[in-house]
């Protein structure tokens, strides 16, 4: 038997936090490639420390509903998880290269394979031009549009602007949009300014954060005067300095996400079967392993 | 018929190696096969016999069915929970702690614990279906089909405060994941953010799950509960005391290892009470250096702080840190009582309970709103003079 176990932050205050975490783990489950899956969270329950206790499984697969590896992925998950043998360096990673380790739980004697956070795989560049997709409405989005790929900033975890850069290198190596860009909240290039680092008149703003809230919500959309205040709500696309902005809320709310989740464990030696053609067909999904695209099925945030 | 071709070629093949399960015994021998319930014996049974005497004691074959085909999971605490549930015999139980009984049974008045029952019995109550409760839920566990009393159970949830209502006044669910949204919000469709809080809402049920649909709806409604029941009754819950927890937080939440004890049986105070959270608070100080605060009867062990203690321990270690002064303030002794009023009402969460015109509770809003405009200065704060520095 194996289980799934999806390790996200959750929030003490805020009930929509863990929403994509459910959702996520509810497609997977939809495809039975896991004989048990869970979510786990840092702030609500299950919490970390209880979740392999839950599972009957002796093949148990974490992956970390996170973008980037810091602080969460490399201390906080392991430890709550009682992953003893745990040492970062285990990973190999230069900071997004993680993909796992396997290790026991010492308060369960289950086997572990604790991967790398969603954020970093290479599927979550699908992912985020998916995200262009839904936002725009227009599955071939690309020619004549600009994409900025958004995050945090590196006062808080430099793993996190790497994450960032990587997708932004990957998707530009596509050669599909016609200006590919990274910017951060607290750094520069800032996402305040993004029609300054934008020629194309249309550009799709994807903030790679696992779910909505505060900067996804508030911060952002405000910043790049999409809105006075966000409670307004906000059009996709906006108009700003001539340029048409198109944007996306978080990208962990993707429905997409859940393939990367898949490919995280399959990466780790789980058994997934076809599940992520299934996943695939049950989402809609745009940038399928052929490459031909399909019409997205979900509208735009913020209004 | 309710004993099947494939129940008598499974447990013929399994003869061999000897069956007993539920008082119910089945074994191959020179003689041919022996079969034993409470209530009878047969030996010496040839394959054309056993298939008569098995019919005669069907209750035992269709309980074994359930029980090893159906439920399966030897020794796993879903298996426990559900032999719980219908009040079987539970095979692993070896505390002794709380004799035949479920430590699940939630307020301190409750019922005695209820014996465990034979297979006879449980057929019987089967068919009237056999209640439980888990916290706020009762569970319900009956046959799927009551005239044919075949092996078959199902299960059914409710909030307990809902145990008399018509099914048709509750919006009912098949599907486990129902349980995520209503655990999400109290009644007054507030955040949830402890799961074992005493705020379940009212108004739903789920009818005819299965064993595991349960299990899983448990698993949303109170996470981990089951295992760490589990664990208690085998004796090998593992409790992380409050020293061990605080001291391996890191970030953020690296101060809390410098709460002063007496601000940590505070806090116990504060949130591990019965009336804030249905979980029985296992967790000490230290090992051998207990918390002076009852740790609750709440029917659900707690083997170390949770994350909202340990994100309110933060708060309190930093406030802690702070250091204490004399103040002068003005009021009158109607006044003082007042403030404690208030805070009495806030912490018992009684404010929305206080009617609009009873002013004579201190805490009405009325009186709270006159106190201020009274003793406030322009700033919005209480007139007070520090006397110590
Ligand atoms: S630490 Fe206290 S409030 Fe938290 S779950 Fe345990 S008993 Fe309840």
């Amino acid at each position: 038997m194996q289980a799934l176990v999806v390790a996200a932050h959750g929030s003490h205050l805020n009930p929509d936090a863990s929403d994509p975490t459910y959702a996520h783990a509810d497609t997977v489950r939809e495809t039975g490639a896991f004989d048990e899956v869970r979510e786990a969270f840092w702030k609500e329950e299950p919490h970390f420390r209880e979740v392999i206790r839950t599972v009957e499984s002796d093949e148990v697969f974490v992956v970390p509903l996170f973008i980037s590896e810091g602080y969460f992925t490399e201390q906080v998950i392991p430890r709550e998880l009682r992953l003893e043998q745990w040492d970062p360096d285990k990973w190999e990673s230069d900071g997004t290269s993680a993909s796992q380790v396997t290790l026991e739980a010492t308060d369960a004697g289950k086997t572990i394979h604790y991967c790398g956070p969603v954020g970093t795989h290479d599927a979550m560049t699908d992912v985020i031009v998916q995200r262009a997709e839904t936002a725009t409405e227009k599955p071939g989005v690309g020619e004549g549009f600009g994409l900025a790929v958004v995050g945090h900033g590196t006062d808080r975890n430099e793993n996190s602007a790497k994450a960032i850069e990587y997708h932004t290198e990957r998707i530009r190596e596509r050669d599909r949009f016609d200006e590919v860009k990274a910017l951060f909240m607290d750094e520069e290039p800032e996402v305040d300014d993004v029609t300054e680092y934008f020629e194309s008149e249309d550009v799709v703003v994807v903030p790679l954060f696992v779910a909505d809230g505060y900067h996804t919500q508030e911060d952002i959309p405000e910043d790049m005067a999409l809105t006075e205040d966000y409670r307004l709500g906000w059009d996709v696309p906006a108009e700003v300095d001539g340029h048409r902005i198109w944007y996306t809320g978080a990208v962990g709310t993707e429905d997409l996400m859940a393939d990367v989740l898949l490919e995280r464990a399959a990466d780790a030696g789980a058994d997934i079967g076809d599940a992520r053609e299934t996943v695939r067909k049950l989402v809609g999904s745009a940038t399928g392993a052929d490459g031909e695209p399909s019409a997205g099925t979900e509208t735009g945030m913020g209004d | 018929m309710t004993v099947t071709a494939d129940d008598i070629e499974t447990l013929a093949e399994r003869a061999a190696s000897g069956i007993a399960f539920d008082g119910f015994r089945v074994a191959e021998t020179d003689d041919g096969y022996a079969l034993e319930t409470p209530e009878n014996e047969w030996t010496g049974l040839e394959d054309a016999d056993l298939e008569r005497a098995l019919e005669a004691c069907e209750e035992y074959v269709t309980n074994w069915r359930y029980w090893q085909e159906t439920v399966g999971g030897a020794g796993t605490a879903r298996r426990a929970f559900l032999r719980w549930c219908e009040r079987a015999p539970l095979e692993d139980d070896r505390t002794g702690a709380s004799p035949g009984g479920p430590v699940g049974s939630g307020d301190s008045n409750s019922p005695a614990p209820e014996e465990p029952l034979a297979v006879a019995d449980r057929y019987d109550a089967l068919g009237e279906g056999i209640d439980r409760r888990w916290g706020q839920l009762a569970i319900t566990t009956r046959f799927l089909d009551v005239d044919d009393r075949d092996y078959e159970r199902v299960y059914d949830i409710w909030h307990v405060d809902d145990a008399d209502a018509d099914l048709a006044a509750l919006e009912v669910h098949d599907d486990p994941r129902a349980a995520r949204e209503i655990a999400t919000y109290d009644p007054d469709g507030r955040y949830r953010p402890l799961k074992t809080a005493p705020t379940l809402a009212t108004g739903w049920a789920f009818t005819g799950l299965t064993g595991d649909e349960l299990v899983e709806t448990i698993g949303f409604f109170y996470p981990a509960t089951i295992a760490n029941w589990h664990r208690e009754r085998r004796g090998n819950l593992d409790v992380d005391h409050w020293l061990e927890t605080a001291q391996r937080q890191t970030g953020i939440y690296d101060v809390v290892d410098e709460l002063p004890r007496e601000a940590v049986a505070w806090m116990a105070e504060a949130c591990c009470v019965d009336s804030q959270c249905l979980r029985r608070r296992e967790w000490e100080y230290d090992e051998g250096d207990d918390i002076d605060v009852d740790g609750g009867d709440g029917p659900f062990p707690c083997r170390e702080p949770c994350s909202l203690v340990i994100a309110a321990a933060r708060t309190w270690a930093i406030l802690e840190s702070e250091d204490e002064h004399a103040y002068r303030l003005e009021l009158t002794t109607s006044e003082l009582n007042q403030l404690e009023e208030l805070i009495d009402a806030v912490a018992e969460g009684r404010t929305d309970e206080i009617r609009e015109a009873d002013v004579t509770d201190g805490a009405n809003r009325y009186r709270a709103r006159y106190l201020r405009a009274k003793r406030f200065d322009e700033n919005g704060a209480l007139e007070a003079t520090k006397l110590d520095d």
